[in-house]
């Protein structure tokens, strides 16, 4: 009696994120044990992101989803500010963030009624991931399919960057991935997140981008990137501006490459 | 008895109000500010109940900001006056009324400087020039706070006072 109702239960939470996914029919699905893993699987699905923090910078870098040839491409924010000083990109059901993200909203600025001071990025990390976990412990209702990277500057300056996870929990990271091919990007910035490739502003941005490159098809086109500097608002970075960094990144790509072959032929 | 006035000009508003925080006869601040900024064109001034008016003026500011990040743009002075108008209209037949006189002033892109008249019976009026209480200069009220604002935002300009001190 007991296994038929896991199965059930399992089947209907299966259901429930891959009809959000805009899947047909559970296919690529395997008997998961907890509703949290089919949560975990549909961020799997999601597109890239990619977090980054810089000395004086953070900077998200998302991929695009390329549009259908009828579709407006007024580009689908997957990064969003959460008050002035902090936000957000996310991987998984887009639904499912926009709730997130407009309790985390809401949040903040009473935060900012009651104590008259901003919220701290790793303040409304917990909240967020507190309230992703009740979803996990109560009834009738699934966990929110996504995961989460939250960056921003505390009040005293310094650059913070976290992650959420739909079980609810929350780490601290110095540059991280969620997403489709996350694994891959995470590898590539475990090589070369150094002190010298974020040194700057722009080695911070150009990081992020070269991260995503590594896993995106088209390049410069298909990634939307967002920084904040200190004391400064969100800034969404002009797809000129994407285009002018991906054509530096080429280029030392190729100088790099001409050094390697000097170096072979002499 | 606090004051406010606001002047609507041709491509500005300008606001002024007085800086006594007062209980009965005492004198407890005299710079205490009664302007509170909604957003980057927008300012109330509020005066009225103690307590109230910090309480109302920051729970209208907030909700303005929150309307900005969940929107991406910021509220209209005529939206923003109509939003504070209806919270005020909502409590007034509460048990927990809001006594607070309004002044909101802004600076809309499109359609220029407003001025929005609000009192604790929530009535609303957009007018050229508008004030609240008695303002007699020197005598009563020391000194007052004057703002201007106008395409650029808000500027605050040289405070009037009687030199005295």
């Amino acid at each position: 009696m007991r296994q038929t109702l896991l199965v059930t239960i399992n089947t209907a939470s299966k259901h429930q994120y891959s009809q959000q996914g805009g899947e047909t029919a559970c296919s690529g699905w395997s008997l998961l044990s907890s509703p949290v893993e089919y949560a975990q699987e549909a961020v799997k699905k999601g597109s890239t992101a990619v977090g980054i923090r810089g000395k004086d910078i953070v900077v998200l870098g998302v991929e695009k989803k390329s549009v259908a040839k009828l579709q407006e491409e007024r580009t689908v924010r997957k990064i969003c500010a959460l008050d002035e000083h902090v936000c957000m990109a996310f991987a998984g059901l887009t639904a499912d963030a926009r709730i997130v993200i407009n309790r985390a909203r809401v949040e903040c600025q009473s935060h900012r009624l009651t104590v008259e001071d901003p919220v701290t990025v790793e303040y409304i990390t917990r909240y967020i991931a507190t309230l992703k976990q009740r979803y996990t412990q109560s009834n009738g209702r699934r966990p929110f399919g996504i995961s989460a990277l939250i960056v921003g500057f505390d009040y005293d300056g310094t650059p913070r960057l976290y992650q959420t996870d739909p079980s609810g929990t929350y780490h601290a990271w110095k540059a991280n991935a969620i997403g489709r091919s996350a694994k891959t990007v995470r590898e590539f910035l475990e090589k070369n997140y150094t002190d010298e490739a974020i040194a700057g502003d722009n080695e911070a941005i150009k990081l992020a981008i070269k991260a995503l490159l590594e896993v995106v098809q088209s390049g410069g086109k298909n990634i939307e990137l967002a920084v904040i500097r200190r004391n400064q608002p969100l800034k969404i970075l002009e797809s000129k501006e994407i285009e002018t960094l991906v054509a530096e990144i080429e280029k030392e790509k190729e100088e790099e490459a001409e050094k390697k072959k000097q170096k072979k032929s002499t | 008895m606090e004051y406010l006035i606001g002047i609507q000009g041709p491509d500005f508003v300008l606001v002024a109000a007085d800086n006594v925080a007062a209980s009965s006869i005492i004198q407890m601040k005299h710079d205490y500010d009664k302007m509170f900024k909604l957003s980057e064109k927008i300012l109330m001034l509020c005066v009225g109940e103690a307590g109230d008016t910090v309480q109302f003026a920051e729970y209208i500011q907030k909700n303005v900001q929150l309307y900005k990040m969940r929107n991406g743009y910021e509220l209209s002075p005529a939206a923003a006056a109509n939003f504070t108008r209806k919270n005020l209209a909502e409590y007034l037949r509460s048990r927990t009324p809001y006594h607070v006189n309004l002044l909101l002033a802004g600076y809309d892109d499109t359609d220029g400087p407003g001025l929005y008249y609000m009192d604790y019976l929530s009535s609303l009026a957009k007018a050229p020039f508008a004030a609240h209480g008695y303002g007699r200069f020197i005598l009563n009220l020391p000194s007052f706070t004057v703002r201007l604002i106008d395409k650029e935002g808000i500027h605050d300009l040289e405070k009037l006072t009687s030199g005295a001190k």
